[in-house]
């Protein structure tokens, strides 16, 4: 087997290790006839990835007909090869991929500038075939979004958070941090946003669904995707079902296939933003059991934003500003005010967030219309005399 | 300037003196050959030389020629004495270690055999008095490198050498050097946990400078024992890479200073064991 990577592609191949480090710590290798395929799977099998580079991103690639060959080796070993992304791109030209079955060694060779090569002879393991099943089209919900937009989304979670739980409706998809249980919930900080369906380049819901997967797998994505700017798409099926992300261009396939929490786990523990079984405007944040922790960043009290009708026409036609906009229970507030004052700061802030720990837990942890509730998102009018 | 009212009385004491306006200029490049605790002064009408040694294989020299010192004043003909290198650090960074404040000035005196080194350190007006403990110094190794004895040599700019020190895998428990007339040329390799890799340097390289191998020798050097020269590349801007036919390794650093002014770093090494040709 010989493959020549050249110029940018290099540390494309290199960006693509680091992702796929983030999920397992083995790299599994397997030079197929449609391309090269580095694949990756965390130790309880709960996600999975895999990047195929296709011919045409080698400058050479060339795999004996008929060659049956996998492998596996310690993915530590690989990055030591790809270890600083900067110095690949300022000073590597090539890079040589080759196969020494008789030593079973895999040897990359980086060309660098001022007539420095570096040669890395790895050994590897005979490995077993690694491939998960997952079938993008038949999909219920799918997504495509720019980087940017799921970049800043997630840097709204702490980097301990281990799961998330995204929801989606018919216009809308929010994302928030998932608590195991209701023990913790009330010690917990929940953030929680929203993103509405303008952001993204595709967005097709045929079931409103709430899965809850892992975050940092999802984030080992998002690091490829952001560096190559390619967009990134979402399959969303039913809880239970692997989420699929993927990153495609003419040249090369990525995807990442995480697990999710399966439906009975998630009923109990769930709170449905936008549960297409209730009852209620797609807008209305009021049915959220989240509602017990509702604190809003200022503390004047006003008639509800139930009372507001949930301008779902007027998404389309509102301003799309240029980054992403954080919408929370006062999306609909926020959203009047950018049309009636552009001298305000752009939309891009939290208005409320979803702070634990001041309301004592309600009794009943269902998703009620809590019209008793004292209201803690104010309208427009008082939000702007606030300001 | 405050330490100028040293009295002259005092000063005829001192057997050895050194003044520097920045001693940035000593600290920096005392950094560079940090591998054990203690380090073996030895000032004569050069300058002063400072040396660090491990494990009885390895050696590392710094020479702070006297002319960087604003003023050095040595009644003896040398004067050689032990001292603990670590304080000595602490005590000249004794500022803090940043170059915001402006710099740091330096007095260093020493009264002769069983005194202390005593330091006056100034900056902003804030004069600071360190005395430190000397030992017995004990005798460094000579390395019986000679010039003449010199099988290989190579100069390269530290920029490309740095790259492949930073990347070296620590899990090799040497770094093997070969240098030779013919490819390929000058190599580092290491054999580590995931398998093995070799940087090789070309001898048409333009980071080459000067590129003199006459014979193929291999050697391998405990990586331990180098890695502490990755200080001394880090604040050099190029590097001469020697081997005598016992294999013994000179690694020389040309090190420029704050004030453009030049000094050496000198790293000596025994060969693990003879290699031949892989």
């Amino acid at each position: 087997m010989q493959c020549v990577v050249t110029g940018g592609n290099v540390k494309v191949l290199g960006k693509a290790l680091h992702s796929l480090s983030r999920i397992g710590d083995e790299l599994y290798v397997e030079p197929q006839e449609d391309g090269l395929a580095l694949r990756s799977v965390n130790s309880s099998r709960s996600a999975y990835a895999c990047f195929l580079f296709a011919p045409l991103f080698f400058s050479r690639y060339s795999i004996p007909s008929g060659l049956n060959f996998r492998c596996k080796m310690a993915i530590k070993s690989v990055l030591t090869v790809f270890r600083s992304l900067a110095t690949l791109e300022k000073t590597v030209e090539k890079c040589h991929i080759s196969l020494d079955e008789q030593k079973d060694r895999l040897t990359f060779t980086l060309h660098c500038k001022h007539g420095l090569l570096k040669t890395h002879n790895l050994s590897y393991q005979d490995s077993e075939s690694l491939e998960a099943v997952f079938d993008k089209d038949n999909c219920a919900n799918v997504f495509r979004a720019q980087p940017r937009v799921l970049v800043d989304t997630v840097v709204h979670f702490t980097t301990s958070l281990e799961e998330v739980t995204v929801t989606v409706s018919d216009e809308r998809m929010w994302v928030r941090n998932h608590v195991e249980d209701d023990a913790e919930r009330s010690k917990a900080m929940l953030t929680e946003l929203c993103l509405a369906a303008d952001e993204f380049d595709h967005f097709a819901v045929k079931s409103h669904n709430s899965i809850t997967f892992c975050l940092k797998e999802f984030r080992g994505l998002l690091l490829f995707a952001e560096s190559t700017g390619l967009p990134v798409s979402m399959y969303l099926d039913e809880p239970g079902s692997p989420v699929v992300l993927s990153v495609t261009d003419s040249v090369l396939e990525g995807n990442f296939v995480l697990a999710t929490l399966s439906d009975d786990h998630s009923l109990h523990k769930s709170n449905r933003g936008a549960d297409a079984e209730q009852l209620q405007p797609p807008d209305d944040f009021m049915n959220d059991d989240m509602d017990a922790y509702l604190i809003a960043m200022d503390t004047s009290v006003a008639p509800g934003p139930s009372t507001a009708d949930p301008p779902t026409s007027s998404l389309a036609t509102s301003r799309k500003p240029p980054a992403p906009n954080y919408r929370t229970r006062t999306y609909s507030e926020e959203e009047e005010n950018g049309e009636e004052d552009p001298g305000r700061p752009p939309d891009k802030k939290f208005r409320s967030l979803f702070f634990g720990s001041v309301l004592p837990p309600s009794p009943q942890m269902s998703t009620q219309p809590v019209t008793t509730q004292e209201v803690l998102a104010s309208d427009s009018e008082d939000e702007t005399e606030a300001e | 300037m405050p330490l100028s009212t040293q009295s002259q009385r005092e000063d005829e004491q001192y057997v050895l003196i050194a003044n520097l306006d920045n001693a940035r200029n000593l600290s920096n490049i005392l950094k560079a050959i940090t591998c054990k605790d203690h380090a073996i002064f030895t000032a004569t009408a050069n300058g002063l030389k400072v040396t660090a040694e491990d494990c009885k294989c390895m050696q590392a020299n710094a020479f702070i020629q006297a002319d960087i010192f604003q003023e050095f004043t040595l009644k003896e003909d040398s004067v050689v004495f032990q001292i603990n290198l670590t304080v000595l650090l602490d005590c000249l960074n004794i500022f803090g270690g940043s170059s915001v404040g402006g710099s740091t000035a330096l007095r260093m005196c020493y009264r002769g055999y069983g005194h202390p080194l005593t330091l006056f350190l100034e900056e902003g007006g804030v004069v600071t008095v360190c005395k430190i403990n000397t030992h017995e110094p004990e005798e460094p190794i000579d390395f019986e490198f000679s010039s003449s004895n010199v099988t290989n040599k190579v100069i390269l700019q530290s920029e490309s050498l740095k790259e492949a020190f930073s990347e070296l895998d620590m899990t090799s428990e040497v770094l093997q050097i070969t240098m030779s007339p013919n490819q390929p040329y000058f190599r580092l390799s290491t054999f580590g946990n995931s398998g093995n890799a070799h940087y090789d340097y070309s001898k048409d390289s333009d980071m080459m400078e000067l590129f003199q191998c006459n014979k193929t020798q291999t050697n391998r050097y405990k990586m331990s024992l180098l890695k502490p020269s990755t200080k001394a590349l880090a604040i050099s801007c190029k590097v001469s890479v020697r081997t005598d036919s016992r294999g013994v390794l000179s690694l020389q650093y040309l090190v420029r200073n704050d004030d453009g002014q030049i000094c050496f770093v000198e790293y000596f090494c025994c060969p693990d064991e003879e290699v031949e040709e892989e």
